[in-house]
């Protein structure tokens, strides 16, 4: 029932032959790309399910399947209003309400980007560059949140260090985003999306299989909410079935307002703006394929992020209840500081006493687990049980939590990392043959989200920045343009490599995410709805409320949002030590950006806009036609 | 309900669910509609 600790000749021969098919597949889409608007956005052609599923194969990543996953394995099901949220505003209201004005507006004014999609519509350079710029300065943080989702699974499935599995997808990543267009890219979309819903199936019955049943596997769940880690109850955690503890001005709710304006809003409402997304609409002729993406879009979502979240909580009771770990004893270490919680300039250490177990009989330690705290901390966990067995070797029972039992090397440290649950679960839970599944799934699930993530920032700096800033000369060809996209898909997985090589543990792939999303929302949003919506908005008031969202978002997290305030070190150096400007008011330090950053936004939006004169008829009878 | 005793969580569920049927009938009854394939400028 274990997972191959090494990558043997099976698993190398379907990773080759996954890649040649995609390889296949980007080739016929690059076949086909004779125009800017066939490598824009797929000549306007795309077919509904094609849609739907590079929508959803482009939405769900692995930050979604690995790193949200791992966070409700830490924080519990409650994560599953995000699965709601994603179903009903990120298919149903993005799809349904914002599509086919987007399909319609997005043919009407000829736009092929999302930023040129709103430059065209208020009739300004200005939206399209910032819009640009914020999409190319920021979203290779969200790419580093995918490409750490993959490399931590092929880090725990496959013993290969974290650097060198960095490497190698992002090797793989860059050659593949560079061959072709968006034609490519969602004929490739459809197949690993079709992967994804195979793989995230099959592990939401192995799971209850494992735990002996659906009830049974929630009951064991809900029975072990004494188990939660004691900082976490602190915060507010009252086990994995059950939402934290509601309420504000006491530290006891943060962990309330971490799911729910972090991990829920932050991402829920952020995807109607997510560019890469928005520019999907654009790809269909009529509104009859947005209608018939819907059911496909819904079943998809419903599939990945409602698995992964159910899954990533169960891993808990499979951890403390089912887990059983034959194999020798390699080594003891019987005092560890083990990371638990880790900021700029301090770090919270647990004493424990490590186990490293050689599973293959082949000499190598395959997996590192905690056998027991050490002191004070004894009492914050219940010790592994050990049994020997006549043959020598030992069974281990863990009696972990997912959060324990994501035990990590970083450097010459040990970490507990929740970005390591979910690899960790379904290389402990799952049989061999899944592992490859899940691997191809993951393969699957990043290369899709970030094929897509680097064609955005490559058109941004490309179409929507250079192409504005340094108009082509006569006589100058298309390629200059195509060259500068090229160039800038490379510097942004550069940045995105780098990123990802530094920032590790925290469950930085859920926040760098909801970053992202949530400075979309509070930049884009309210110009992208009164902009098909509001035919009074005007170009100062859209602009107003770019420029009010992107500036409060950014100084929310620089100065505010204590995670990411700490890590950056402004406000430390500032106030003397503290994380947050905030730091000495409960809860604030925890909320989003997006939860002050939209309503402002969208505030400045209508205030500005009417205050300023209309735009004129003529333009606006361009944009919507009579 | 399912061995999951807090509302607030699997109200969550039944939503997440639901907003699925909703998209599969939203499909269904518009599968035919909206052929309105698409300027001087």
């Amino acid at each position: 029932m274990i997972l191959a600790q090494t990558l043997g000749p099976l698993e190398i021969i379907l990773v080759v032959a996954y890649l040649a098919v995609v390889g296949y597949l980007g080739w016929l889409g690059y076949r086909h790309t004779h125009t800017a608007t066939d490598y824009m956005i797929a000549g306007r052609k795309a077919h509904p399910f094609v849609m739907a599923m590079s929508y959803g194969a482009t939405f769900i990543s692995t930050s979604a399947v690995v790193g949200f996953g791992g966070v409700a394995g830490l924080f519990g099901m409650g994560l599953l209003w995000l699965t709601f949220l994603n179903i009903f505003a990120g298919i149903f209201i993005a799809m349904v309400v914002l599509g086919n004005p987007t399909r319609r507006m997005g043919h009407r004014l000829d736009a092929h980007t999302f930023p040129e999609l709103l430059g065209r519509r208020f009739n300004s350079r200005f939206i399209q560059v910032f819009a640009g710029l914020i999409i190319f300065v920021f979203m290779p943080v969200y790419a580093a949140a995918v490409i750490i989702g993959g490399t931590e699974f092929i880090t725990a499935a496959f013993r290969i260090d974290y650097n060198v599995a960095l490497l190698v997808l992002s090797a793989i990543v860059a050659v593949y985003v560079l061959a072709g267009g968006l034609k490519g890219v969602m004929y490739t979309d459809a197949l690993q999306g079709t992967i994804m819903f195979l793989g995230m199936a099959t592990l939401l019955i192995g799971t209850y299989v494992s735990l002996g049943g659906v009830v049974r596997g929630h009951t064991e769940l809900t029975e072990m909410g004494s188990q939660v880690f004691a900082g976490f109850r602190g915060m507010g955690h009252r086990g994995w079935t059950s939402m934290p503890e509601f309420g504000w001005g006491e530290t006891k709710y943060n962990l309330w307002w971490i799911v729910v304006s972090t991990m829920v809003l932050g991402v829920g409402i952020g995807v109607l703006a997510q560019p890469q997304l928005v520019v999907r609409f654009m790809t269909v002729k009529s509104k009859r394929e947005l209608n018939r993406a819907v059911p496909t879009g819904g079943f998809f979502i419903l599939m990945m992020t409602g698995v992964a979240f159910t899954v990533g909580a169960l891993s808990n009771a499979y951890f403390y209840q089912h887990e059983r770990i034959v194999g020798r004893i390699a080594s003891v270490t019987e005092q560890a500081e083990v990371i638990v919680k880790k900021e700029r300039d301090a770090e919270t250490r647990l004493s424990c006493r490590l186990l490293h177990v050689d599973r293959n009989g082949d000499g190598e330690v395959d997996i590192n687990l905690i056998a027991a705290g050490l002191g004070n901390h004894a009492k914050l966990m219940p010790a592994a049980e050990v049994t020997e067995l006549p043959d020598g070797r030992v069974e281990i029972r863990p009696r972990a939590t997912s959060f324990t039992r994501a035990l990590v090397r970083k450097g010459d440290a040990w970490m507990l990392n929740p970005d390591s649950i979910i690899p960790t679960f379904v290389t402990s839970a799952m049989p061999r043959w899944f592992g490859i599944v899940f691997l191809l799934t993951l393969l699957a699930a990043a290369m899709s989200t970030i094929s897509s993530q680097f064609h955005t920032v490559g058109t941004a700096i490309g179409r929507d920045v250079y192409a504005q800033i340094v108009p082509l000369r006569e006589g100058a060809s298309s390629q200059q343009g195509t060259h500068v996209v090229r160039v800038g898909m490379i510097f942004g997985i550069i940045i995105a490599v780098i990123f990802a090589y530094y920032a590790r543990g925290g469950y930085i792939i859920a926040r760098a995410t909801a970053i992202f999303f949530g400075l979309c929302a509070a930049a884009f949003l309210p110009s992208l709805v009164g902009g098909l919506f509001w035919k009074r908005i005007t170009k100062a008031g859209a602009i107003a409320s770019m420029i009010t969202g992107s500036a409060v978002s950014t100084f929310w997290v620089v100065f505010v949002k204590a995670s990411e305030a700490g890590a950056i070190g402004l406000v430390p150096k500032l106030t003397g030590g503290k994380s947050s400007l905030l730091a000495d008011y409960p809860n604030w330090p925890v909320v989003e950006p997006i939860l002050i950053a939209l309503p402002l936004s969208a505030l400045v939006a209508i205030v500005v806009s009417l205050a300023t004169r209309p735009p004129a008829k003529s333009h606006l009878y361009k944009c919507f036609g009579s | 309900m399912f061995g999951i005793e807090d509302p607030c969580v699997w109200m969550a569920y039944l939503l997440s669910v639901a907003s699925t049927i909703l998209c599969i009938i939203y499909g269904a009854i518009n599968w035919n509609r909206g052929d309105d394939t698409v300027f001087q400028w």
